[in-house]
């Protein structure tokens, strides 16, 4: 909210400057935003002397003025008639930004430069005179700002209000507080009501048919009033804060809400059938015309205001065209409310209607302000439009809203803000802002909030207004008496922090993609129609196309992540990710089911081109290498990889895809992509990811770790090189060597694997070297031929193999 | 005695500046220090010295003894490893094999620090669901339907019940209705809003932050997290406390700390003001212990939330939120 200094100067004296008036409203929670002045617009308006005035050569009614502003003489085209030679006036310079909105540039005016423009008082905000420009004193300095001349100045504070506190969204609220900071009193305006004649009732009547969602309401009525333009001060009132002038009704309505808080809403009193007011809620899909000119369709939470057969005013939100003020208007009715805050609420939200009006409601208005609101703004009505006002107003007030009373314990306070105030303190900083005391004892207080103070409702809340006077800087620092207490740590948060060390130990930055993905991302996955991936959650109001479903895959992000590295020319990309993912139970109204991932991506280089080497890019092996490494730290031994089968994965590359299991239970997959989809995603280059099931991951790491006894015997060595059938595994024959069982065989190493010639065409040479160690005794030659013998004889019988031809 | 001792060192630098090799270095020493040499001659003669004479005589024969020794070796050495001290040379400068480490994206570390200064503070870390329901986001923490608070945060919708979580707070009622008092726990995590400019991305991350017991006030809040700040930044940095509206605290704070930037003189970064927010903080609200049924005459708390994508952008000088979320390698390498 913006508030400027010389209107709040009507209601409360300020006797510190602007700055820090701003900084102690941001320190008792109104946070001042931006301090300008509103006349800052003037800096490029200077005081300017025409020197010397010629007829215009194309045109009668226009003259080419040279004038002075001090460090040099511009040509000025200027159609003023007062203007005379060695006359001072404002000439506003290229750049100036006028009230109005527009912007002066330089000008050719019929054919004539024209480097500034001399200006009326109309044109530069400052009052309602347009005929001719601003004549000037005398003694002014010439070339001077005219702010800086006319010693023009208005602080405005930009005020970034809370929602819980409406009772500031007015020029006194902010006096109040301003008091408060001060130790003064706010100065009320007077409102003294010109005699009237006559009795309202006579006129009219309000019938409130739905007290619940209009528990006040109160109207005033003025006859005999003339629609037309403000005056110069209340224009400027409303232009210093925001505001725009319309006509006189009007403008007061919005002044009166500036100045109190409550809004206000004028009707057309001869255009209401049977001149009478009735509040109702509105029938289910009801059609209504709002001011400006759209049509609303209303449901029965909404709350109307009607004549004696139409709506005219959707209640506190916007009034109805069917009865505003129009310049003929002689006769109107005003109205000043207290409407149900949830229903305004409601009601803004589903038109999509925010006004300043509905913003005060909504929030809160002051119930008992109701009727002062409403004789401030009848009196200023009666005043500038020249209007009779009918004797008294009508106030229904079938719901009153309770007055509160709280009950303040001394001690609790402190307890709760770790201070030491006594009673009278408490009593001095309520009663500062207007709260009302009575003193029980020493250690009770009974505390009766203004009511305009909706937010205040309970002990806690007082406990806030007293720390906020206080100073929250000047209560005491002091630290929590914290029982010694030790929990385990999360075993999932551990695992996590560790696998993201290892990963980068790997050589792997971390990516943080959205969790948001396209709709499309199944699509250029290639997923199955029924693929379980497919089971996403929609968001109702996305951002973008792009944003629209929560992800159940961390692959897309990451291919999105190598598109945009691409782009700049990074091509050579080792990136990982933890996050969650997130599937559609399909039960409605219910929470997704969150499952966290642990994905990477390699893409490019191995080895980047150097001195030592070509450029060599990675594969299958490169990607596998890391995961085995990381399951390796990590402690979990008993992971297998195997082929995947083509149907179970369609974003990989069908034969280059292994599927990784523990016991049974398979938690992930390594692989080279499927070209379809680099092609989708627009990638021209392959890139190999891998991806696991975090939870399942960390369940397989062991909770300790054994060391085993360093051997003191040495070990001995024999190759074995076996020619079997190309389709075989090469982790089968070395799991059909460890399920032997024997002893001796301590590990086992897959050093070569060849096709091609001189073995047969659909076989394959796989050559291990078995090594051979006892923990008791240096091993016997004869013996660990005679094992290794045996081991081969089998492994040649069961995978039908036969031995390289020597 | 002929020669004396001086004379007789001399003599054999002199030969052994002639040495053309390590045979004849070897014979020089022998000649001197050998079993008859002269220098051994020498030692063995002092006995014929007068007793007075004696013992200088010793004292400067053996120092001869010893330098003449270490020369003979120093050039014995010199000539054995010339075969080694040749011309030829690796090019030291040229690049080493690269073993290239990654890195945690600067959000996970920032993340860690603030987890473990409180982890260090004696805080468990909880985390929570980042799809949430309408209630643990907002209702539980006394922000109803309807209310202008909503306003505050720009929520995604999933459905009419369920939302992307916009902030870590439902961490607190779903900890407090499995924990009774006390408790002191931080929860980090993504959270959503449905924003997106210069300065705000939709997905973000939180540290949220509870802690209840008997007694606690807000004058603990503010010196856990006056340490917090220490240990974040550096001890010099001041802090201001000033009062601001959470639904789900009374009283509560906004904590501003000096432009980390400018010092508190006024810049680009703090616009001009000096301060930086950078936590929301407050003294629990009674109505969001009453929906977790904990009982508000004995227990007090205080909670605290902040962006971490703020912290590190002021930690690394980053100016540009949405540069955390494109991965651009040539940013992530720098972490």
């Amino acid at each position: 909210m913006k508030v400027s200094l010389s209107w709040l100067k009507e209601y409360i004296s300020i006797d510190i400057n602007v700055n820090d008036l701003a900084d102690a409203l941001t320190m008792v929670g109104l946070e001042v935003e931006a301090v300008s002045d509103r006349y800052d617009y003037l800096n490029s308006v200077v005081i300017g002397r025409i020197a010397n005035i010629d007829p215009h050569p194309n045109v009668d009614k226009l003259k080419l003025c040279s004038v002075d502003i001090g460090d040099k003489i511009i040509p000025v085209v200027c159609g003023a008639p007062n203007a005379r030679k060695d006359m001072l006036a404002p000439c506003a310079l290229p750049g100036t930004c006028f009230p109005k909105g527009s912007v002066l540039e330089k000008d050719v005016v019929r054919g004539e430069a024209s480097e500034g423009m001399l200006c009326s008082e109309f044109e530069l905000g400052l009052g309602n005179n347009s005929h001719g420009i601003m004549e000037l004193n005398r003694d002014l300095w010439i070339g001077a700002p005219l702010n800086k001349a006319l010693e023009l100045s208005d602080p405005v504070l930009e005020i970034d209000l809370t929602p819980n506190r409406p009772d500031c969204l007015s020029i006194i609220g902010m006096a109040r507080e301003i008091a408060g900071l001060q130790k003064k009193k706010v100065t009320y305006p007077e409102i003294r009501l010109p005699e009237s004649f006559d009795d309202v009732s006579k006129y009219t009547s309000i019938s409130i048919i739905d007290p619940h969602l209009c528990p006040r309401y109160a109207a005033s009525l003025v006859f005999d009033i003339t629609v037309g333009p403000s005056p110069f001060w209340l224009q400027d009132r409303l232009i210093s804060v925001g505001l725009k002038p319309i006509n006189n009704i009007v403008d007061i309505t919005n002044f009166v809400m500036m100045e109190t808080g409550q809004p206000l809403h004028a009707f057309d009193f001869d255009r209401l059938a049977e001149n009478r007011i009735v509040v109702r809620a509105a029938r289910q899909d009801e059609t209504f015309i709002t001011l400006d000119g759209k049509e609303r369709r209303l449901d029965q939470e909404m709350l109307m205001i009607c004549d004696g057969e139409k709506p005219i005013a959707l209640a506190g939100v916007m009034g109805g065209l069917n009865s505003e003020i129009e310049n003929s208007t002689t006769r109107m009715l005003l109205e000043s409310a207290y409407f149900d805050p949830i229903c305004i609420r409601k009601t803004s939200k589903k038109t999509g209607l925010s006004t300043d009006a509905s913003h005060r409601f909504e929030r809160g208005v002051d119930p008992n302000g109701t009727v002062a609101a409403l004789n401030r703004a009848t009196q200023l009505i009666a005043q500038i439009s020249g209007g009779n006002i009918v004797k008294g107003i009508i106030d229904e007030y079938p719901n009153p809203v309770p007055d509160k009373t709280i009950n303040l314990s001394v001690k609790a306070l402190n307890r709760r803000l770790g201070i030491r105030l006594d009673a009278n303190d408490i009593e001095n900083y309520l009663k500062s802002i207007e709260f009302e005391i009575a003193k029980i004892n020493d250690e009770k207080l009974q505390v009766f909030p203004p009511s305009f103070r909706v937010d205040i409702s309970r002990f806690e809340d007082l406990a806030e207004e007293i720390a906020r006077l206080f100073g929250y800087n000047n209560i005491e620092t002091t630290f929590p008496l914290i029982p010694v207490e030790v929990r385990h740590p999360s075993k999932k948060i551990e695992s996590r922090n560790h696998i993201k060390r290892l990963m980068t130990g790997l050589g792997f930055n971390e990516a943080i993609n959205y969790s948001f993905i396209s709709k499309l991302s199944c699509d250029r996955l290639e997923l199955d129609p029924y693929d379980p991936k497919r089971q996403m959650v929609d968001i109702l109001n996305p951002l973008s196309e792009d944003q629209s479903v929560m992800r159940t895959s961390l692959i897309p992000g990451l291919l999105e992540t190598m598109k945009y590295n691409m782009s700049v020319q990074n091509r050579n990309l080792k990136l990982f990710e933890i996050g969650n993912v997130f599937f559609n139970t399909g039960q409605e109204d219910s929470q997704p089911d969150e499952v966290e991932m642990l994905s990477g991506l390699w893409t490019g280089a191995r080895v980047n081109a150097v001195w030592f080497s070509k450029e060599v890019n990675c594969d299958f092996y490169d990607l596998k290498g890391v995961v085995e490494e990381l399951l390796r730290n990590l402690g979990i031994m008993n992971a297998t990889f195997t082929n995947m089968p083509p149907a179970s994965c369609f974003y990989t590359k069908p034969g280059f895809t292994a599927q990784v299991f523990i016991e049974d239970k398979s938690i992930g997959l390594v692989g080279e992509l499927h070209p379809k989809v680099l092609s989708n995603y627009d990638l021209k280059q392959t890139a190999f990811i891998f991806e696991f099931n975090f939870d399942m991951l960390i369940e397989n790491i062991p909770d300790t770790k054994i060391a085993s006894p360093i051997p003191k015997f040495p070990a001995t060595s024999r190759d074995v090189t076996l020619i079997v059938d190309k389709d075989i595994e090469a982790y089968n024959t070395l799991q059909s060597i460890k399920d032997l069982n024997e002893v001796l065989v301590e590990d086992l190493q897959l050093f070569d694997v060849f096709k091609g010639y001189p073995i047969p065409a659909g076989r394959k040479s796989i050559s291990l070297r078995i090594i051979y160690r006892s923990s008791g005794e240096t091993l016997d030659v004869n013996r660990v031929n005679r094992i290794h013998k045996s081991i081969t004889e089998r492994l040649l019988k069961k995978f039908d193999a036969t031995l390289p031809a020597e | 005695m002929e020669k004396t001792i001086a004379q007789i060192e001399k003599e054999a630098l002199k030969e052994l500046e002639a040495a053309p090799d390590s045979e004849s270095i070897k014979a020089i020493s022998a000649r001197y220090l050998g079993r008859k040499g002269a220098v051994t001659r020498y030692l063995r003669n002092i006995s014929t010295l007068s007793l007075e004479l004696r013992p200088e005589a010793g004292e400067k024969a053996n120092k001869t003894k010893k330098t003449l020794d270490a020369l003979f070796k120093k050039a014995l050495n010199k000539l054995e490893s010339a075969h080694i001290e040749t011309d030829d040379r690796i090019d030291v400068s040229l690049p080493g094999r690269a073993v290239r480490q990654g890195s945690l994206h600067p959000i996970t570390q920032i993340t860690q620090q603030i987890c473990d200064i409180f982890i260090r503070l004696g805080f468990d870390v909880a985390e929570g669901p980042e799809v949430e329901t309408d209630y643990y986001n907002f209702e539980a923490l006394n922000i109803p339907k309807n209310h202008p608070a909503r306003d505050m945060q720009d929520t995604f919708y999933i459905s009419n019940n369920i939302v992307l979580r916009t902030h870590t707070s439902p961490t607190q009622p779903r900890i407090m209705e499995k924990q009774k008092p006390p408790v002191r726990i931080i929860a980090p995590g993504k959270v959503y809003r449905c924003d997106s400019d210069l300065t705000h991305t939709p997905m973000f991350h939180q540290v949220e932050g509870l802690l209840v017991d008997k007694n606690v006030s807000f004058g603990d809040l503010k010196g856990v997290l006056t340490t917090f700040v220490h240990q974040m930044f550096d001890k010099e940095t001041g802090l201001r406390f000033r009062p601001s509206f959470f639904p789900f605290t009374e009283p509560s704070a906004e904590v501003d700390i000096r432009c980390v930037i400018c010092k508190g003189d006024g810049c680009r970064v703090c616009s001009k003001t000096g301060w930086l927010e950078v936590l929301g903080a407050g003294m629990v609200h009674p109505a969001v212990f009453e929906n977790v049924g904990y009982d508000t005459t004995r227990y007090t708390g205080f909670a605290f939330g902040m962006g971490v994508e703020r912290i590190a952008m002021l930690k690394y000088g980053i100016d540009d939120i949405r540069k955390y979320f494109e991965n651009d390698l040539r940013f992530l390498r720098q972490f």
